[in-house]
């Protein structure tokens, strides 16, 4: 649970409290990388080309599941990941109904953008894995079941944090949804598991390393974990930055507007069109 | 916080018994989609029997999206939501007012539906303690989380898409859960059964309790 720490605490690149100047426009960066992002983020590519390496070349077939036990270097992992993403997302909704600090916001909505993805990719995974191992690509296991809805409920809260409202407005109504995400999956977890008990024989063997565990297996697979909370942290640190930039942005346009307005009052002289094209300029050379 | 409620609850079933709605249009709905499922699976085959209980809370789960959205348009004409802010009810009592009205309206409804099922699907009710249980706290799951996410898809111009998105995946564990424990009772062990009725409690607890403490904040934007 190092990322919302990292990523919380990593300022963004901007000053959000600058006082832009609205003539000139936005004036943030072009870019949302930093030297220590940089550096994590070819760290990261060093350790994913020796998963590679890894996974394809140095540790051998299985006896069993043959070349398809290469597909559990990245499954567990997509899977941790998602879940890991899910967990910040309540933490960050959470902080965000305490405090209202936007930021917290941006966070939360940032880990389940990037969780959506890394549940989907999960949700594939397994099903490309299941459909050789089991015979069938879906079965109705607590595991799977809760995942595929925790998919769902990421689209859902997506789907609010894009609504047409103000930006308090969204980020509240989208962090209840964030704060209830965890507490969901749990139930449907359970839900599931008893329902699956009580009433009939797990279809699915225990999935848990049955096989033959090599020692290189285990070390990959550990490392696979590794590799991949790596990649989740660089993806949700940019995905904050972004999406600060973007609130930025949207803030800044409103104060542009807003002046804009005041200015045609104060003047009386500026038709309404002009400023209603471009807000920023209009202001400017205003006596 | 009572007092408000009662008032909030009254004011909600009044408007009903006045306008009608979830009698005369959500009702109807209901049993229709019974007949659809008449219709879907064979009625002379043994499936429809079998499948009773779950068809009956998927009815139930898609009408309490109707039921939801009619909760809330009744807030979202001017002003209404501010009036509502302005009037100094405790924001707990407003919502455990709304959870109320649509609770005893689901509970109507779903009295109703079971009519509905015993004479349509020809399936034979028993274990009735256990049946009621289910009943009550699967219609408070439902209209708690109803009424939470109700608010929380209010006043957008997206609530009638948004609204089943949000809630239906949320209301999945009280689908299994009141399934199973209808398909005890109806089975005849209902002893089985209890183990989700607990369930059921603890999800309805979870959301009344969370939308107490959350619709404050809810209500203060708009």
């Amino acid at each position: 649970m190092t990322t919302p720490h990292t990523a919380a605490s990593t300022p963004p690149p901007t000053d959000p409290h600058a006082p832009d100047p609205p003539t000139t426009g936005v004036a943030a960066p072009a870019h949302t990388g930093s030297s220590a992002t940089r550096t994590l983020g070819l760290v990261t590519l060093a350790a994913m080309a020796l998963l590679v390496f890894l996974a394809f070349v140095a540790s051998p077939r299985d006896q069993v599941q043959g070349d398809l036990v290469r597909l559990l270097y990245i499954h567990p992992a997509l899977a941790w990941t998602a879940y890991l993403a899910c967990g910040v997302a309540t933490t960050a909704s959470i902080w965000h109904l305490v405090k209202k600090t936007p930021g917290s916001d941006v966070l939360a909505h940032s880990a389940v953008e990037v969780g959506a993805v890394l549940t989907a990719l999960t949700l594939a995974t397994g099903s490309i894995w299941g459909r050789p191992t089991w015979g069938v690509y879906w079965v109705w296991d607590a595991r799977l079941t809760s995942t595929a809805l925790l998919f769902l409920l990421l689209l859902g809260y997506l789907a609010l944090h894009r609504i047409d409202a103000a930006p308090e407005v969204r980020s509240r109504r989208a962090a209840v949804v964030g704060v209830l995400l965890v507490p969901n999956v749990v139930l449907v977890h359970q839900s599931v598991e008893w329902w699956r008990t009580l009433h009939q024989d797990p279809t699915l063997a225990r999935r848990d390393f049955d096989f033959a565990t090599s020692d290189l297996f285990m070390f990959t697979l550990v490392y696979s974990v590794v590799v991949m909370s790596l990649v989740f942290t660089w993806l949700l640190i940019h995905r904050f930055r972004v999406g600060w930039l973007a609130l930025q942005a949207e803030e800044l346009w409103l104060d542009t507007a807003i002046e804009a307005r005041r200015a045609e009052g104060a003047g009386t002289t500026e038709p309404a069109e002009t400023t209603r094209t471009e807000p920023p300029r209009s202001e400017g050379g205003l006596p | 916080m009572w007092r408000d409620a009662l008032l909030v609850a009254g004011k909600d079933l009044r408007i009903e018994r006045r306008s009608r709605v979830a009698v005369n249009q959500i009702l109807p709905v209901a049993l229709a989609m019974l007949m659809l499922f008449g219709f879907a699976l064979d009625p002379d085959s043994p499936v429809l029997a079998r499948a009773t209980p779950g068809l009956f809370w998927v009815v139930v789960l898609f009408v309490t999206v109707l039921a939801v959205e009619r909760s809330f348009s009744l807030e979202s004409a001017d002003g209404v939501r501010d009036a509502l802010r302005l009037s100094g009810l405790h924001p707990g009592g407003i919502f455990l007012g709304k959870f109320a009205a649509l609770a005893a309206q689901l509970a109507a409804l779903q009295v109703v539906l079971g009519f509905g099922v015993v004479v349509l699907f020809g399936r034979d009710l028993a274990g009735y303690p256990l049946l009621l249980a289910t009943l009550v706290a699967a219609t408070a799951g439902i209209a708690a989380a109803g009424t939470l996410y109700g608010v929380l898809a209010a006043g957008l111009r997206v609530r009638e898409t948004l609204l089943p998105l949000l809630l239906l995946p949320v209301l999945a564990p009280v689908l299994i859960a009141a399934t199973r424990a209808f398909e005890t009772a109806l089975d005849g062990v209902p002893s089985d059964g209890w183990p989700w009725f607990n369930l059921l409690a603890v999800f309805a607890l979870i959301y009344t309790g969370f939308g107490i403490l959350a619709f404050g904040s809810l209500l203060e934007d708009s």
